[in-house]
């Protein structure tokens, strides 16, 4: 374990917490948050105070909220303007991803005045009163401040092997599909893996070992629903599982925080009716 | 969750895991199932305890043994045990993850079901039967 869990650490053996018979309720010593380094504008017209989790692996110290004052006068008006605009004029340290600043790489998710969202799609405006807080995706290890590791969200996006899997002979064209059955994949192609709905979930934060989380659930459904994987039967019987599928209680943390506006909740709920039609 | 330094194996070890337990449907589906039928017994069981509100005890003794309402009161309790056990399961399974306290309350509640069940059944029978 090379990160500090954020919000709850349940399962961290390291440390002596307090355990009841259910779980754990403290944060480890070495994660809890301490105060930090407090950056005031000068002379700004239209000052915005964002708060910014900040954890650096190689310091030996606690994470920390450092305080930054951003003119927004003189900024873009999404809160990934306003990160870029602090690490490239006030904190260079400041770590975080991003690439296509297009709400479609999926790759500055982090969590935003308490939802977890895409920085580059959320307006600073959207956030009515007081001060932007901001924190890292919620229960993943920390990799260094607002970059979570997703490895084993990833691997388990690869455990459901996300393409077309078919036993007919490879046809000489594309394989076809009727814009009725194309219909079907809407609301389910369009996610991007951001890892906001996984990282929103609590049955993900307790049991995300084994449990795949709504996003894999939806890329696993994309193609349980294809019309030309031929399939379906193996990726409903690879999802047959207490925890991999049935952890799920529709408590649709999912369809609130997803930055698409998709409903991975409705997706694992047609797999569940999926696997019962099969059997009764 | 997060890759170890000094794990050797693939992510994807990790993730794939054991594989699928081939089970969980049939979990998911009785307890939908043994809800709806807990909606209706339900309904005739609060029915017939406030029908039975101020009874004295042969009264109340007599209402139970008619054939119906024994039939009726023994699919309840087992229903409803049955129910009550699968939910904790789920319960149990999402929040507790000291592995062998897990195991031995996973168990305990199943030996506790069939116990309170079948003395439900066994005392509205001996109601029932008159024994």
């Amino acid at each position: 374990m090379n990160g500090r869990f954020l919000t709850f650490a349940f399962k961290d053996e390291r440390t002596n917490t307090v355990e009841a018979i259910v779980a754990e309720f403290t944060l480890p010593k070495n994660s809890k948050i301490q105060p930090g380094k407090h950056f005031p504008a000068k002379d700004a017209k239209k000052p915005r105070t964002f708060r910014i989790y900040r954890w650096n692996p190689d310091d030996g110290q606690n994470p920390r909220i450092d305080t930054y004052e951003v003119d927004m006068a003189a900024c873009g008006p999404m809160v990934l303007d306003a990160l870029l605009k602090i690490k490239n004029e006030i904190d260079p340290t400041l770590t975080l991803r991003r690439s296509c600043r297009e709400g479609i790489c999926g790759s500055c998710a982090m969590n935003i005045d308490g939802t977890n969202t895409l920085a580059c799609i959320c307006a600073v405006d959207s956030v009515a009163k007081g001060d932007v807080k901001i924190y890292p995706l919620p229960h993943m290890p920390v990799v260094k401040d607002l970059v979570p590791d997703l490895t084993h969200f990833y691997a388990q996006f690869a455990s459901i092997k996300p393409w077309m899997r078919t036993q007919s002979a490879a046809p000489d064209r594309e394989r076809l599909q009727s814009p009725e059955d194309r219909k079907k994949l809407d609301g389910l192609y369009e996610c991007i893996l951001c890892a906001c709905c996984s990282t929103s979930c609590p049955s993900y934060w307790w049991n995300g070992d084994r449990y795949l989380g709504p996003a894999i659930l939806l890329q696993a459904y994309r193609w349980i629903v294809d019309s030309r994987d031929e399939d379906t039967g193996a990726r409903l019987d690879d999802l047959e599982d207490p925890f991999k599928l049935y952890r799920c209680h529709t408590i649709m943390n999912c369809a609130r925080t997803c930055p698409k506006g998709l409903n991975p909740a409705k997706a694992i709920a047609e797999i569940k009716k999926l696997m019962v039609e099969r059997r009764v | 969750m997060s890759t170890n330094a000094k794990d050797l194996r693939h992510p994807l070890k990790r993730a794939r895991g054991f594989g699928s337990a081939q089970s969980g449907v049939g979990h998911w589906w009785t307890q939908r199932v043994t809800a709806a039928a807990l909606v209706l017994l339900g309904l005739w069981f609060v029915f017939t305890v406030l029908s039975l509100l101020h009874a004295d005890y042969a009264t109340a003794k007599a209402a139970v043994a008619k054939p119906w309402n024994a039939l009726l009161l023994i699919l309840f309790v087992v229903t409803m045990f049955w129910h009550a056990v699968l939910g904790l399961q789920v319960v149990i399974e999402d929040y507790v993850h000291t592995r062998w306290k897990e195991v031995v309350l996973l168990v305990a509640i199943k030996f506790l079901a069939v116990l309170g069940a079948l003395a439900g059944v066994l005392a509205v029978l001996r109601i029932a039967l008159g024994v």
